[in-house]
């Protein structure tokens, strides 16, 4: 019996114990994101980047603009003149209860790069985040892409290096040992660490996207599991009590 | 005046109501008043915690319907609105996709239960019966459910088992078209698996949730030792080691219930994807009728039914031995033949056979889990094997076997795999093949084989008159 339940268990333990599917196809090495969600001015300064860099193409389309403001401690008036791009029919920027949709339509995204450019309100979800951030750190200069960019995490991306301004430039370069890595070799407006830091700041932004209830669910989890807690002790004791007369 | 207490039962409302309808003798007969075996154990909190996840997931399906929008242009998005504007809907979202797994968790351990004391035999066959179809229907819940999201698993996830009846002939393909109601998987689609999720599938789950019961409360508990506790009465009638559901393990249960919410806080809280096995990555996607994703493994609670037929080469032949898999489970009861109930008090063959069975099992889902290669195909094929052998094995081990009989018998179920393992044979692939042959072959050793030699291995032990503890 005590052999069938240790079984059992250490069986069920090893089925739970599956390895994530590396996001893409990329079989290389991830490297770390290391972001932290509750890092207000982290999310602040990636909300801008992504604002001002990805949000010409990519829309997160299921997420509304004053909950993004609420949440990362902006006000509606600051969401309003910093965030808000797109406008309605009649010409005039849309509200701050609106979805966070983009101007571009789906043709011209088709025939601009290719594809259409993907939704990414869900990126980090879908692909990892240290995915995102490796990804974002990735693009070297490829002749032979219509953009001139190519990315070694997700090779012939259709996207352009929309950060080159920020990165500089990278070529691929094969060193001594046979081994393919990027290195910079035009800088741009922020140092190697600077641009670490921005793009860790984006992809801090783009996990409160994925989830943006998550630090709610953990707060409410705690609770949630002490007053389980003390149920289950009481349940015990009363248990115990009603018991004592059953031999 | 002296009232009197045979006319009169209680007074007052409950009184009103007891004349008009049995609210006092169904609150006796199924909780006050019914006695259940003193010795439940772990193992008969699942009952109890199963009822609990239906009721769960009735609740917060409710909840999802108001919000819910089953159309192929709305679904995606209106599940992301419940995750973000709908106040709590994260909530009631993931409660509801984390009752799913846990509906499953709980119902297997329930069936373990059940083949570990023997619940199934004699007078209880057809709770066994019900429970199987409670199984059966609960996977029908489970996979139609699992469309609504309309994620790129959600629809592919459906084509791969919609399309499992394509496999039948002659009729397949219109069988196909008829279920989705369309020429492929569309809006027609999504419109009818609502339709059956939220309304026809639980309702007949709940129908058959309360023939479970009413059998279950017909015959009585059966209990660790499997004894029957009713044939040692007091002079009331009243089994002497039976104690009133109510109270005593409506507080036990009470327990279990804490511990079991506990666990699913913590999933629900802090792991509602359960790392890619309760709400998978790809499914963030919305359905893209064009791309196909590279793989698409079911949910973990169909994995081991889907190891069973991937392991068939022939399609229609997979979905056969899938079909095969689970409706081995009703006959059950009558494979098994052998007087003593609990595992208990059976032989290290019996308890072996179960063990290997269970560990088969949960092999074979983790094999579905995986990219079909050359190992494993051939590991789902052995495990496969191993599956139906065991309800085989049950049946030999109903009695004690002949040393003749045992061999032949081994012999018979070696040779049939055996024979197509010839069949199928490739140098390239020789050396897999035959040490993977020794998996079902030695299990089949110890359980068949073993006990016709050293017989003290083969034999039950003598099951007490009382229960034990």
């Amino acid at each position: 019996m005590k052999t069938l339940i240790a079984t059992t268990f250490l069986a069920a333990a090893a089925l739970f114990t599956v390895p994530a599917a590396s996001a893409a196809g990329y079989d290389g090495d991830l490297e770390k994101a290391n972001i932290d969600v509750t890092n207000e001015a982290s999310l602040q300064r990636g909300a801008n980047l992504f604002m001002n860099y990805c949000m010409a193409c990519h829309s997160t389309e299921y997420m509304r603009y004053n909950r993004v403001g609420r949440d990362i401690g902006l006000t509606e008036q600051q969401v309003e003149e910093n965030f808000i791009f797109i406008t309605d029919e009649a010409g005039d920027p849309v509200g701050v209860g609106s979805l966070m949709t983009n101007a571009m339509s789906e043709d011209y995204g088709e025939e601009a790069f290719g594809v259409v450019p993907p939704d990414l309100t869900m990126t980090t979800r879908i692909n990892g985040e240290d995915w995102v951030y490796t990804f974002l750190k990735s693009f070297y200069i490829d002749e032979s892409r219509p953009l001139g960019a190519n990315n070694d995490v997700f090779s012939n991306v259709g996207m352009p290096h929309v950060l080159w301004e920020l990165q500089g430039w990278q070529e691929k370069v094969v060193d001594e040992d046979g081994n393919e890595r990027l290195e910079l070799v035009r800088s741009g407006q922020m140092t190697p660490s600077e641009y670490d830091r921005a793009v860790r700041d984006i992809v801090t932004y783009l996990s409160y996207m994925g989830e943006p209830m998550q630090l709610d669910r953990q707060r409410i989890g705690l609770y949630v599991l002490i007053f389980l807690g003390i149920f289950t002790i009481l349940a015990y004791f009363l248990k115990k009590e009603y018991w004592k007369d059953v031999h | 005046m002296a009232s009197n207490p045979d006319t009169k039962i209680q007074g007052g409302v409950l009184g009103w109501v007891d004349a008009r309808f049995p609210l006092s003798q169904m609150w006796n007969e199924h909780l006050a008043q019914y006695y259940a075996p003193k010795n439940f154990n772990f193992w008969y909190f699942f009952g109890s915690l199963a009822l609990l996840v239906l009721v769960i997931q009735v609740v917060s399906g409710i909840f999802l319907t108001m919000f819910y929008k089953p159309d192929a242009e709305l679904a995606f998005a209106s599940v992301e609105y419940i995750m973000r504007d709908v106040e709590w809907g994260w909530l009631i979202r993931y409660m509801h996709s984390t009752g799913a797994s846990m509906f499953f968790v709980v119902v297997y351990l329930h069936m373990f239960r059940a083949l570990l004391y023997g619940s199934y035999k004699k007078p209880r066959e057809l709770i066994w019966i019900f429970g199987v179809l409670i199984y059966l229907v609960l996977m029908a819940e489970a996979f139609a459910g699992y469309l609504l999201p309309w994620g790129q698993m959600s629809y592919w996830g459906a084509q791969v088992i919609v399309n499992l009846f394509q496999t039948i002939p002659y009729i397949g393909p219109d069988l196909v078209t008829w279920i989705r109601g369309d020429f492929l998987l569309s809006d027609a689609t999504l419109n009818r698996f609502f339709a059956l999720h939220v309304i026809a599938l639980p309702l007949v789950l709940i129908m058959l949730v309360a023939a479970h019961i009413i059998a279950l409360h017909e015959v009585g508990s059966n209990n660790p030792d499997g004894i029957n506790i009713k044939d040692h009465k007091d002079e009331n009638g009243i089994p002497k080691d039976g104690i009133p559901f109510h109270p005593y393990y409506s507080v036990k249960d009470l327990v279990g219930v804490g511990v079991f919410l506990m666990v699913f806080a913590v999933i629900m809280f802090f792991f509602p994807t359960g790392g890619g096995l309760f709400l998978k990555a790809d499914n963030m996607i919305p359905a893209d009728p064009l791309v196909t994703p590279d793989l698409i493994p079911p949910v973990w609670y169909f994995t081991s039914m889907y190891s069973v037929l991937r392991s068939v080469p022939d399609p229609f032949l997979g979905v056969m031995a899938m079909g095969a898999a689970v409706v081995m489970l009703f006959f059950i009861p009558w494979l098994d033949r052998n007087p003593v109930l609990s595992m208990r008090y059976r032989s290290f063959a019996a308890k072996f056979n179960l063990a290997v069975f269970v560990v088969a099992f949960v092999i074979l889902g983790w094999l579905g889990l995986q990219q079909a290669t050359s190992e494993v195909s051939e590991m789902s094929l052995r495990f496969s094997t191993v599956y139906f052998a065991f309800f085989f094995v049950l049946w030999f081990l109903s009695k004690e076997r002949s040393m003749v009989f045992s061999l032949i018998a081994f012999a018979v179920v070696v040779g049939i795999y055996s024979f197509y393992d010839i069949l199928r044979f490739d140098p390239d692939s020789a050396g897999l093949l035959m040490w993977s042959w020794l998996i079902p072959t030695v299990y089949l050793f110890v359980t068949m084989v073993v006990p016709a030699f050293a017989r003290g291995l083969g034999r039950d032990r003598a099951v007490p008159e009382r229960v034990t503890s």
